[in-house]
């Protein structure tokens, strides 16, 4: 029974992945087609005013030619509302879909201004990404749906955005953005919208952006707060400017530590777009030279006046002149110590007498071993999911309560009639193995010379000992 | 002198997460004007209650803290140098990567 029953599922997996990727195939198909369509239907209007005679045929050449403005009758209707704007109108509308925008990351920040972009009638859109779309992405990264969980994001995001308005350009440019490719992908466009989340990243979009003279709109979220600027624009600061130094990595917090509020990112993504809308259809004034923060939880947005251009800036200064060459040969994982992935740290601080994998760790349990087991995490992990009989004591407070991990061995050892001479062990835990070892350093040096890590964490323990055990 | 002080970007954590500190701080003895300088030293010595290094480095800021007095980048107002007023709002913020 049973193993008919996984026959069922496997073949209604390969089923769902074969249509899917026939739905995606016959979507490119459909744009293709429509864009060589619209490409013959302008060429045909150019070349013939008043081919067939017909009427609507010479409204539409009629309306083309007299208003100069470049937009179709469909165009019109679809953005009329921005034409009906006295301060956008139709130059505004003109400029847009004359522009070229890349984005850059289609996570949490990247799917609020995709989808806006993509709407509001950019001509080209490109997306940069290499990652796939996770089930821990879907409550910020709204322009991902569940039946996208597993392909890759730029995928995804190109789909939802052709959804939105098949009428626009969109390039898929499903690799990491590195200085080998950085120049060739941001040649094409005019505009760059940074939606990553790292550091290193930062830095080198930014450089590629003064390398060939391109506005950078620049936002950032993490927790309940949010960040945005524009940089590099019209003689305004870039990056560099306001950070020659890179911060500490210990100062570089990921959502995937800290967590984020799906909102939060959200709202800095439509800004993000409203920027580049701004300066794509050249109205208002971008946000260059002021930076706007964003605290969600006291709902407060403060914007401030920045530093102006640095003529000692490594980039953009005046005897910086960073040539494309340099750019390519920058390394910009070692500049700012971080790696441009954001595949998390994995440390390997301890000797391997002093650590036992999960696989060990459970069969320990399941022998009944004479053992406390300390898990290091932050009390409000441990509060997510927990292994039985755990003591959670988080790494900072640990020297703090080291009389407490005393007391319980000691307890642990009378309770199971430990003979003298030998002891209850000492196992630490976190969420991924890093803070454990950590841990087991300090215990060591404290004297707890037995305390041993558990490798690779709660992630591990759910991978290989106990796959129903909740992950985050 | 009484300032506000806000702390943002999880330099707050740095202080019991406490983002406004309403403050009461004077000049140094002997000296008539309150810079950034001894605010900063002041706020190491009173508000900061852990990792110190994530908050300077020597007597300045630690890379990747902005510093805004009265709403305004602290390198257009003279950066340690910069002279405090009665009710100034003084704006430590660490520069966000996240997405």
């Amino acid at each position: 029974m049973e193993s008919n029953g996984n026959e069922e599922l496997s073949r209604i997996i390969d089923e769902l992945k074969s249509l899917k990727t026939e739905k995606s195939n016959i979507e490119h198909r459909i744009s293709a087609l429509e864009a060589q369509l619209r490409k013959i239907k302008v060429k045909k209007d150019d070349e013939m005013p008043n081919s067939n005679g017909s009427c609507t045929s010479t409204v539409k050449s009629f309306v083309d030619s007299s208003f100069g403005h470049g937009l179709s009758p469909n165009m019109i209707y679809r953005y009329s509302r921005h034409l009906l704007l006295p301060s956008f109108g139709v130059q505004g509308q003109s400029n847009l879909v004359k522009s070229s925008i890349l984005v850059v990351g289609a996570g949490g920040l990247g799917a609020p201004a995709l989808l806006y972009l993509a709407a509001c009638g950019v001509g080209r859109l490109g997306i940069v990404d290499h990652d796939i779309v996770e089930l821990n992405n879907l409550h910020r990264q709204i322009i991902h749906t569940e039946a996208y969980i597993g392909w890759s994001k730029v995928e995804s995001a190109a789909a939802a955005c052709r959804s939105v308005n098949s009428t626009i350009q969109i390039v898929e440019h499903k690799e990491a953005f590195r200085t080998s490719n950085a120049l060739e992908i941001m040649s094409k466009y005019d505009i760059v919208v940074d939606a990553t989340d790292n550091v290193p990243s930062r830095y080198m979009i930014n450089d590629c952006c003064v390398v060939l003279g391109k506005p950078l709109v620049s936002g950032a979220a993490l927790g309940m707060e949010g960040q945005l600027t524009v940089y590099n624009y019209n003689g305004g600061p870039c990056y560099r400017c306001l950070f020659p130094v890179p911060p500490p990595t210990t100062a570089c917090q990921r959502c995937s530590d800290s967590g984020v509020l799906g909102v939060v990112p959200g709202v800095i993504g439509c800004l993000q777009a409203l920027e580049a809308i701004k300066i794509a259809s050249v109205i208002g004034e971008p946000l260059s030279g002021r930076m706007l923060l964003f605290d969600a939880l006291s709902a407060r947005i403060r914007i401030v006046k920045l530093r102006e251009r640095s003529s000692q800036c490594k980039a953009c200064g005046e005897n910086a002149a960073l040539t494309q060459q340099q750019f390519q040969n920058f390394d910009y994982e070692k500049f700012t110590q971080s790696p441009l992935s954001t595949s998390p740290l994995k440390l390997n601080l301890l000797t391997p007498t002093a650590r036992i994998s999960s696989k060990e760790y459970s069969e320990k349990v399941a022998g009944r071993e004479a053992h406390i087991l300390v898990d290091v995490r932050p009390t409000h992990h441990y509060k997510i999911v927990s292994l039985p009989n755990s003591m959670n004591i988080p790494l900072p407070t640990l020297e703090d309560r080291l009389p407490e991990i005393s007391s319980a061995l000691k307890k642990e050892e009378e309770r199971r009639g430990v003979n003298t001479g030998s002891s209850a062990c000492l196992y630490v835990i976190c969420r991924r193995g890093n803070d454990s070892q950590r841990a087991v350093e300090c215990l060591h040096k404290m004297g707890l010379t037995s305390a041993k890590d558990i490798i690779g964490g709660l992630e591990t323990w759910a991978h290989d000992v106990d796959p129903n055990f909740p992950t985050y | 002198m009484q300032l506000t002080l806000e702390f943002g970007g999880g330099l707050e954590l740095l202080c019991d997460s406490v983002k406004i500190h309403k403050i009461n701080v004077d000049p140094e003895a002997g000296v008539e004007k309150l810079t950034m300088k001894h605010l900063l030293a002041w706020v190491r010595t009173n508000l900061i209650k852990e990792r110190p290094e994530m908050f300077m480095k020597g007597d300045s800021v630690r890379p990747g803290v902005l510093v805004l007095v009265n709403d305004c980048d602290w390198e257009l107002t003279g950066q340690l140098d910069t002279t405090l007023e009665e009710k100034d709002v003084v704006v430590f913020i660490s520069t966000l990567h996240g997405g």
